[in-house]
């Protein structure tokens, strides 16, 4: 068993956790924010990102002792209370997901790929999210909607 | 993922210390991890280098050293390794995706030696010196097969030195899914000694300079000096995602690929 001390999404969390728990899953079942998803067993799909200091990583290949003393962002921690982050409400408005399994995902790596790159192009947009895996849309949707985000976030 | 103990070194001699029969450093995961998780290894003790103060990038006039727990994000936006070696730049910028670069670093890709990782292919054609904390190795002696490196069990990898080349490039053609190279090739006009040229993900005994190659762009260095050279798929990977013959001409082509970008 390992002592970590972390912050989720703005608060502090400490526990004890077994040294081979994912990251993960004491996301999912510690702390019972189960938006972030676990859709393969291969660190391909991207369902499970979240942020890690600010970055995005697959929260599947991680270890949650490796995550001691840092701050995880999730999916359930980007909104401003009732108000969605311009990447969810760009998700909402440009039809940017069917099922919904990886949209947490995609909407995590596409907030760190716009923030550093607000003038992303279309192509940069589809290279970049290349970590993360969808089934249902053929990612026309998606890349509206990180494209649409874009506009918000950097004010334009 | 079978249970194991996870230590955090607080520096090189602590993580040399806890470095048993049984342990297994831990770097950025990307690849043991998984691995782990798939059962097909099962170290008792994870010793994590995160605190041993091996990141950092430094020009040392006739080299670029990059510590070993450098992040791949961060040699892809280094401004001493984009003045400096652009092309490496370029590869880190390309191994695996978004995610995977923000934790996977070279000294992990290094002492793993995966025969489709990108990292050999770089430091075999550019002559790299691996330092560790028992000694320096060239790297013309440290990739000894697919999956085998010199480095001896209780060897860590501190950085890597990569000297200058005067141009360099790296062209690779990734698997869909993973991104790792089913054919990549690393062309460096080194200073002093010629072309080098390094094919990693084809060969079925890992990283391998291309003599042939090399001859060839010694005399000409153009893509076209290439079209004839023969490129043998006797040792070559035949797998579900290609064959020999056709990494054989895939190799060819990133070549071309490689030296065009040289010359740009």
């Amino acid at each position: 068993m390992v002592k970590i001390c972390l912050t989720v999404n703005g608060a502090s969390v400490n526990d004890d956790v077994p040294d081979n728990m994912l990251l993960v899953d004491f996301i999912r079942e510690r702390l019972k924010l189960t938006g972030t998803h676990v859709g393969c067993d291969t660190s391909q799909c991207g369902a499970c990102v979240i942020h890690l200091d600010g970055e995005s990583v697959k929260s599947c290949s991680m270890l949650a002792a490796m995550a001691d003393g840092k701050s995880v962002t999730t999916i359930e921690g980007i909104a401003d209370g009732e108000k969605l982050h311009p990447m969810q409400e760009a998700f909402h408005q440009n039809h940017g997901l069917q099922c919904g399994f990886c949209t947490s995902g995609m909407v995590m790596s596409a907030i760190e790929l716009v923030t550093n790159n607000p003038n992303a192009s279309e192509q940069e947009i589809r290279d970049g999210l290349e970590g993360n895996i969808c089934r249902c849309t053929g990612y026309h949707n998606i890349v509206k909607s990180v494209q649409a985000a874009a506009q918000v976030m950097s004010g334009r | 993922m079978y249970q194991t103990r996870y230590l955090r070194a607080a520096d090189v001699a602590d993580a040399a210390a806890k470095l048993d029969d049984d342990a297994k450093l831990l770097a950025g995961g990307m690849t043991l991890l998984p691995t782990m998780k798939q059962r097909l290894a099962s170290p008792e003790v994870l010793v994590d280098l995160a605190d041993c103060g091996l990141s950092g990038i430094e020009d040392t006039g006739d080299a670029i050293k990059i510590g070993a727990m450098t992040r791949h994000v961060d040699v892809e936006r280094s401004e001493i390794v984009q003045r400096a070696i652009p092309g490496l730049a370029a590869l880190a910028s390309h191994i695996g995706d978004r995610q995977v670069r923000n934790r996977g670093t070279i000294g992990g890709s290094l002492a793993n030696n995966d025969p489709s990782a990108c990292y050999p292919a770089a430091a075999l054609a550019l002559s790299a010196t691996i330092h560790t904390n028992a000694r320096d190795i060239e790297a013309e002696d440290y990739f000894l097969g697919m999956f085998e490196t010199a480095l001896e069990e209780d060897e860590i990898i501190l950085a890597v030195s990569f000297p200058k080349p005067e141009a360099a490039a790296y062209a690779k053609f990734p698997n869909p899914a993973s991104r790792y190279a089913i054919a990549g090739v690393f062309v460096a006009r080194t200073t002093g000694d010629g072309v080098h040229v390094a094919v990693t993900g084809a060969g079925d005994d890992g990283v391998f300079r291309h003599a042939a190659m090399e001859a060839a762009l010694n005399i000409s260095f153009t893509p076209a000096a290439l079209d004839d050279v023969e490129i043998s798929s006797d040792e070559m990977i035949s797998d579900i995602h290609a064959d020999a013959d056709y990494r054989a001409g895939l190799v060819r082509e990133m070549a071309k690929r490689a030296v065009t970008a040289c010359q740009a």
